[in-house]
């Protein structure tokens, strides 16, 4: 049954993460375009210096390890992967869930468990440290925000460990325990948003509008894998389930 | 709680052995999303070749 639950889970994540990977082609890559042309006409500006977007270990104009066309392949190969290896995670933590926390059915728990990662593990981090376009960062920070991005997302795991065990404390009624886990959940993350240090390297005269479009179709993408995949893999698993108890889903006693 | 189906609790000693994939896939992750030649020895190949998708899946790229 786990290896079951793995294997589905590698599957959806993978077909989910190149649907994200579709939605961020059609939308996402006219502005990661923009954005290169922003900065390689500034790097013209900063003539007579071209290698100097070398020297600092990245380009992206023709004389790129991989050109730009590859990229656009990459990406695909990017959300791919990137959506089989969370897949698996997901799948072993959901199977680890599953009659012990949560909805008492396979196909509410993949979507609140979705929902969930979602919103603890993407747009936690996201609110703080939200994405960026080519030309916005300094590569010489590049390891501190990696680390103070993953750092966002253990305090979004954390909370959620925290929303539900106070939730689970709580013996009242329904709304009393929702209260009780918003609160358990925003407390950490309210902190952690406070507290940790602000990044801001966005460079003078750089477009707002365009700024601001590349962070909303990077948080779509994201929203595109999560929603996909909970919806895929709630099917798969309850698909699952019913084969291995040779019960149809329907008949399936209440407890 | 009625749901759909009623599943069974799986025990963790079943389970555990299933979670050695999971350095593996954070490996995984880790290359696709981070990775600047330090673990992958490619240099900056990875980087290149992932760079559209660490932009657009919200990850620090550079």
């Amino acid at each position: 049954m786990v290896r079951t639950f793995l294997v589905r889970g590698l599957l959806v994540g993978l077909l989910a993460g190149l649907v994200a990977g579709g939605f961020a082609f059609a939308f996402g890559e006219p502005r990661v375009d923009a954005a290169i042309a922003l900065e390689e006409a500034a790097a013209q500006a900063e003539a007579p210096e071209p290698a100097a977007a070398e020297e600092a270990g990245h380009s992206h104009g023709d004389e790129a390890e991989v050109s730009r066309p590859a990229q656009k392949a990459g990406l695909f190969l990017a959300t791919g992967l990137y959506g089989l290896a969370v897949g698996g995670v997901f799948a072993l933590v959901f199977t680890g869930l599953r009659g012990r926390v949560g909805p008492r059915s396979d196909g509410l728990l993949a979507l609140a468990a979705a929902g969930t990662a979602f919103v603890a593990v993407i747009l936690v981090p996201f609110v703080k440290y939200p994405a960026n376009p080519p030309a916005v960062g300094d590569p010489e920070t590049i390891n501190s925000r990696t680390v103070l991005y993953l750092v966002m997302i253990l305090v979004g795991l954390a909370a959620t460990a925290i929303a539900v065990a106070t939730a689970r404390r709580v013996t009242a009624d329904p709304w009393a325990r929702w209260v009780a886990a918003v609160i358990g959940f925003l407390v950490p993350v309210g902190g952690a948003w406070a507290l940790l240090p602000t990044v801001d390297e966005v460079a003078d005269g750089f477009p707002a509008t365009l700024l601001w479009e590349f962070r909303l179709v990077s948080i779509g993408t994201q929203l595109v894998f999560w929603a996909a995949f909970g919806v895929l893999f709630g099917w798969a698993s309850e698909r699952a389930a019913q084969r291995t108890n040779g019960v149809p889903v329907s008949a399936a006693a209440p407890s | 709680m009625s749901g759909l189906t009623t599943p069974s609790i799986i025990p963790f000693p079943r389970l555990r052995p299933w979670l050695l994939a999971v350095p593996v896939l954070l490996l995984v992750a880790y290359l696709v999303l981070m990775d600047n030649g330090a673990v992958s020895q490619t240099g900056a190949f990875l980087h290149e070749l992932m760079h559209d998708g660490r932009h657009l899946l919200g990850v620090p790229c550079h």
